[in-house]
């Protein structure tokens, strides 16, 4: 990369840096100003400071729960996609069913957690993973069923003309056109997974767990630990975001890039 | 845009009242398939002493018909029946969902409206807004309610605000790539015109957002009820369907069937507002339709 | 304003994009009003980039451009011209009515008056059932005829298109090719027109500019001295021929079978 373009990335991403410093030193700023706020809102220093300290029980409950919402992602995903191309398949069960999904997907599923508890065990770290399956399911399955059926008919023309069978063109065209459609959805997931877990070790989990911890450190007003803990649990959902995200840009490397935020 | 020559609005196959007709069948049916599902995978599960991925069995798989039965029957006795405690949790978590998502989409709106505008400010705060996405504010919950009431805040009011919290990403998001979609010819057309940045605004972007909105609106309608009744749970506000959930969680070996119910209503909830945002957007908005293929 | 003045005035103009690349060089060009000139060339001619200089949409790097006795700016900034693109640009959420009053609410008429134009020009573009669609309920051929109605509707002195019916067929095109004709006799306005079709610019104009790439440039100019008012059977005159050889000719002694490499599009953020 030439200096010319690593100075532009730079300056493309000053404005943000500017913002994270301000915020940073607004916090810092204010909570001092104010020191009722304190036991509720800690200093970020002191939240660095805790991190540090319980950094190897943080990062252990932070895996442990990343673990669960990677299980719940794999399987939710997994399976949504294959109901995407069952439904892409054979139109008419799609076309019945897809309202359903739609409806699904509106209902508050995580209001289950409890019962997945019930079913699993509140230790079984399965009860969160199931949890998860079931968020990602919904919004991988639409996505990708929306992104295999909504090709070009010019493309199934050619292929036509071509005296492709069904496979083929499953193979050749709507998959390929599918995987933007895929990844939107696998990125949503990527988030609902990881809030699954979480929300699920709400209403009960083993301590070595992530929400378990913070919900634990807040009652017990340790609130420098619950939000050290909300830190790791946001960084964990960064990344995993981040991931999905790098996995799309290879995968999708052909596509001319759509930038969604720069203006034309 | 189309290129179909029409010389007058396309004449619908089937009356209105008949494709409603099918629709209320095809959720009919949809919802028989699934009874027949259930009710059939507990018979054979109970027939077969099925324990893996999870014990079939009455406390865990209660009779859908018991679930409904047991709205019909009070909670204690001599009081009034279940379903009118579930009314009133619904209306008190609903209200919270209402005032989240009214508020987390005002502020949407507007923050990506500002946003729109400003190079500047997008790259400035935008990272933060996706951000923002990741952090388990459910987890928040109980210290933003605790720390709000210090204030004089009411617990209902610190639910509202972790609902707008989950609400305003999807339309802040959503509605600066509605704003920014006009293509370039569109712009110049405005050029041409010398129109200056407001008329373009109201003019071309705001109504080519629309779109953007709805299907944001969508999934906020969703994320607002989620986060109000997920919100009431670890502050332990006893008046919702949240703390429905965590008291019947409690005693769930005793009487299962009223968790199942309390999640049935959730679901209603769930839907209502989803469906209210979508006749919304059936009378609002006009669009060419959606290609299929 | 002077009569004879020139509608449009092109003096030196020259256009050099950020990466190195020349779209144009020294473009010298008047346009009498009510004179309708086409500017045909080859792909990376910068015809089109040309038409954008004169609405102002584009800055030249050099030279003057002067619309109607002001500067470009100034025209534009007057409501001087009207412009239609190859694409309709209509938007999907007005109706036909409501897409062609658009400029009108710009610019602020008031109501009866808008409606009254609006009325006016349905019945100039033979669009008059059609007032309440949408535009995806209209043919390719039809969602243009909004387009002109809707760059007519402030009455503008000049009107700039930019390939208008480069997207639509042949018999259609020939067909809009007669009413834009008709329209320009009734509006007297001054039509400049980028083209790719050689019959067309010499069915349409009075004057053809042939243009050259790389660099751009105007490499002749082909007066038509074809009768007014044209119809169906000019196409079939010797004359027309004639003049259809002489602007291939021209083309072709410009490097028209060149491949051109510049990219016809703008590139400047708006």
């Amino acid at each position: 990369m030439s200096t010319a373009v690593i100075q532009r990335r730079a300056l493309e991403w000053l404005p943000a840096l500017v913002v994270f410093a301000l915020g940073i030193g607004l916090w810092q700023g204010l909570v001092a100003a104010f020191h009722v706020q304190e036991f509720l809102l800690p200093k970020p220093t002191v939240i660095a400071r805790t991190f540090w300290e319980e950094r190897g029980s943080l990062w252990h409950a932070g895996f442990y729960t990343f673990k669960e919402a990677l299980g719940g992602f794999a399987l939710g995903s997994g399976l949504g996609i294959l109901a995407a191309l069952l439904f892409a398949a054979f139109r008419p069960l799609g076309t019945a069913f897809m309202p359903f999904a739609v409806a699904a997907n509106a209902v508050p599923i995580i209001a289950f957690a409890p019962i997945m508890n019930d079913w699993f065990g509140l230790l079984n770290p399965f009860s969160k993973m199931a949890i998860a399956a079931v968020l990602c399911f919904f919004p991988v399955l639409i996505n990708t069923l929306r992104g295999l059926t909504s090709v070009d008919p010019r493309s199934i023309e050619l292929m036509r003309s071509y005296a492709a069978g069904q496979g083929s063109l499953f193979r050749k065209v709507r998959i390929p056109s599918s995987l933007p459609h895929l990844f939107t959805g696998l990125k949503i997931a990527s988030v609902l997974s990881m809030i699954g877990a979480i929300v699920g070790e709400y209403f009960g989990g083993p301590t070595d767990a992530l929400g378990v911890t913070i919900l634990n450190a807040s009652s017990y007003t340790n609130f420098p630990v619950a939000w050290a803990g909300i830190v790791v649990a946001s960084a964990f959902g960064i990344l995993f975001y981040a991931a999905v995200a790098l996995a799309e840009r290879l995968a999708t490397s052909w596509e001319p890039s759509r930038r969604d935020f720069r203006a034309e | 845009m189309a290129s179909i020559a029409v010389e007058g609005p396309a004449q619908p196959r089937i009356s209105a009242a008949a494709g409603w007709a099918k629709r209320v069948l095809l959720v009919l049916a949809g919802l028989a398939v699934f009874w027949g599902i259930w009710e059939g995978y507990r018979w054979i599960g109970e027939r077969l002493g099925i324990t893996w991925p999870f014990r079939v069995d009455e406390i865990n798989m209660p009779h859908i018909h018991e679930m409904l039965w047991t709205l019909t029957k009070p909670l204690q006795p001599g009081g009034p029946a279940l379903l009118t405690e579930e009314w009133h949790w619904a209306l008190f978590t609903g209200k919270e969902a209402l005032v989240g998502f009214l508020l987390g989409g005002a502020i949407g709106f507007v923050l990506a409206v500002v946003l729109a505008h400003s190079t500047v400010l997008r790259r400035g705060l935008l990272p933060y807004i996706v951000v923002s996405q990741t952090v388990p504010i459910l987890a928040v919950a109980p210290m933003v309610v605790v720390g709000l009431g210090t204030k004089g805040v009411q617990p209902w009011v610190a639910v509202a605000v972790i609902a707008a919290y989950l609400t305003f990403f999807p339309v802040a998001v959503n509605t600066l790539r509605g704003l920014m979609s006009p293509d370039p010819r569109a712009l110049e057309l405005m050029r041409s015109y010398a129109a200056d940045r407001r008329a373009v605004l109201w003019k071309l972007r705001l109504p080519a957002s629309l779109p953007f909105v709805f299907s944001a609106l969508k999934i906020s309608a969703t994320a607002s009820v989620i986060g109000a009744i997920i919100g009431e749970t670890p502050a332990s506000i006893q008046n919702g369907l949240g703390g429905a959930i965590v008291n019947f969680n409690q005693y769930y070996s005793t009487a299962p069937e009223r968790l199942w119910a309390t999640n049935i209503v959730c679901a209603v909830l769930g839907l209502f507002f989803f469906a209210v945002v979508l006749i919304a957007e059936r009378l609002v908005l006009k669009r060419a339709p959606e290609h299929v293929a | 304003m002077n009569a004879q003045a020139s509608a449009v005035s092109l003096k030196g103009v020259s256009k050099s994009f950020r990466a190195g690349v020349t779209a144009l060089t020294g473009i010298d060009l008047d346009v009498r009003p009510r004179e309708f000139v086409s500017l045909i060339g080859p792909s990376g001619c910068g015809k089109s980039t040309l038409l954008r200089i004169i609405g102002d949409l584009i800055e030249p790097t050099t030279g003057t451009v002067e619309v109607n006795g002001k500067s470009a700016h100034q025209a534009r900034l007057d409501h001087d011209y009207g412009i239609v693109f190859q694409e309709a640009v209509l938007y999907d959420w007005r109706t036909v009515a409501k897409n062609i009053v658009l400029p009108l609410e710009l610019l602020r008429w008031d109501r009866g008056r808008r409606n009254a134009r609006v009325k006016e020009l349905l019945e100039l573009v033979e669009l008059e059932g059609f007032a309440d669609h949408h535009p995806w309920q209209l043919s390719g051929g039809m969602q243009q005829r909004v387009s002109i109605a809707r760059a007519l509707s402030f009455d503008p002195a000049l009107l700039l298109m930019d390939e208008p019916f480069g997207a639509l067929d042949e018999m259609t095109r020939e067909r809009l090719n007669m009413e834009l004709l008709r329209i320009w006799e009734a509006s007297g306005s001054t039509i400049v027109f980028v083209t790719h079709s050689i019959p067309e610019a010499v069915f349409l104009s009075t004057r053809v500019a042939v243009m050259s790439a790389r660099p751009g440039r105007i490499a002749g100019i082909v007066e038509v001295d074809l009768p007014q008012p044209r119809g169906g059977r000019t196409r079939e005159e010797p004359r027309f021929f004639e003049l259809v050889t002489e602007v291939r000719e021209r083309l072709a002694a410009g490097g028209a079978d060149l491949v051109a490499e510049e990219p016809e599009v703008a590139e400047e953020a708006l």
